[in-house]
């Protein structure tokens, strides 16, 4: 029951694009088309779970005994840098024509904010390794979600006539704003 | 380069956030209320003139593949500096901003300087560049912190100037989103008309 309330909440409630604002680069960037964003939303799935987990033991082994809590922020940002590192690898291996696709954001994924931010989340929340790996896949599905929906709506706007100033950037960013108003009618199911 | 352009810059020309559109994690969140948005901008701006100063010296002993995650260690310390000194001087606004402290580390916006600017620049242009965008990207948060203060509270800078409910959901997610979109609208047309 408890996870269940962790992946509502994780995923619909305050969805961590729309009500947390984290992740708003790649959400931005990479969300032209749905094909792009799918690829993109299995990176930060597979990043976000790998660095909670490894964050999770640094800060309860690690970093509580020892006392050092303020080196939370450095060492969490380092094992995030070095998995992205070995994703960008594998995927470079496996599948050449989606490492070319996700191209300059997958590097990013070290600067998304939503990794970092659902890692130091899980702590500052005292979620245990179980909860804590339960809200990280929740919220990379709720990244996902968000993404697809945006990507859809994008490619629907390329074909509108969107007045001149609002063309590009403000147009998608209003889109994303009636987007987030309409997740907040999930405010109330948890 | 002119060292006054190079400060300028950051404010209109090259605007972190309506023209470069880096770092709007921590400016949508944070700009509920105009001195959030200033907080959160300063505290930028002081990790942003630290780790451009620190890279623009170092940057002939970094080898060449190494260089992101060094940079990325520089700014996280000073990140974790500017954390202890806000937990201990001004609590209230530490609280408010909360997880968006630690975040500054992967503001997209001061690696981005330091791999684009000072690991290639002298020192005091390094300065002056980081000086200038991180007050750009100051500038932007308070204004968006302002209009949405103003829209969703009725208020700017905790100044009320409308008794009782305004509109409520200017201060909640959609609004960010939608007070950005048409702030860089009308920065585009202004910017066509010059």
């Amino acid at each position: 029951m408890e996870y269940l309330i962790i992946i509502i909440s994780a995923i619909f409630v305050s969805n961590i694009v729309l009500a947390q604002y984290l992740g708003i680069c790649p959400f931005l960037g990479v969300s032209g088309k749905v094909s792009t964003s799918v690829g993109m939303s299995g990176a930060v799935l597979f990043v976000m779970t790998i660095a909670t987990i490894v964050t999770w033991l640094i800060q309860t082994y690690i970093l509580e005994p020892f006392g050092i809590t303020f080196l939370q922020t450095i060492s969490f940002i380092l094992v995030i840098a070095s998995l992205v590192q070995m994703v960008e690898i594998i995927l470079k291996k496996i599948s050449p024509p989606l490492y070319q696709a996700l191209g300059i954001f997958l590097p990013l994924i070290t600067t998304n904010c939503a990794v970092l931010g659902v890692a130091l989340l899980t702590v500052s929340r005292n979620y245990n390794l179980m909860e804590g790996v339960v809200f990280a896949v929740a919220s990379a599905f709720g990244f996902g979600l968000a993404m697809l929906l945006f990507a859809g709506i994008r490619e629907h706007l390329d074909l509108m006539d969107v007045p001149k100033g609002m063309r590009g950037v403000p147009i998608a960013l209003v889109t994303a704003g009636i987007l987030a108003l309409a997740f907040m009618g999930f405010i109330g199911l948890v | 380069m002119n060292q006054w352009k190079n400060f300028s810059k950051g404010f209109i020309k090259d605007n972190p956030v309506f023209v470069l559109l880096l770092g709007l994690c921590p400016t949508l969140a944070v700009t509920s209320s105009a001195i959030n948005g200033l907080g959160m901008g300063l505290a930028t701006t002081f990790v942003l003139v630290c780790s451009n100063m620190v890279v623009s010296l170092i940057k002939n002993l970094i080898p060449d593949k190494v260089r992101i995650p060094s940079f990325i260690v520089i700014i996280a310390s000073f990140v974790t500096i500017v954390e202890l000194i806000m937990e201990g001087f001004v609590p209230a606004l530490f609280e408010a901003l909360g997880i968006f402290i630690p975040l500054i580390v992967v503001n997209c916006i001061v690696l981005g300087r330091a791999e684009g600017f000072a690991s290639k620049q002298s020192f005091i242009s390094s300065l002056i560049d980081g000086l200038g965008m991180g007050l750009g990207f100051a500038f932007a948060l308070t204004l968006l912190g302002a209009v949405r203060e103003a829209l969703g509270n009725g208020s700017i800078f905790g100044y009320k100037f409308i008794e009782g409910d305004a509109i409520l959901v200017f201060i909640l997610s959609p609004g960010a989103f939608i007070v950005l979109g048409y702030l860089i609208a009308l920065l585009n047309r202004f910017k066509k008309a010059t």
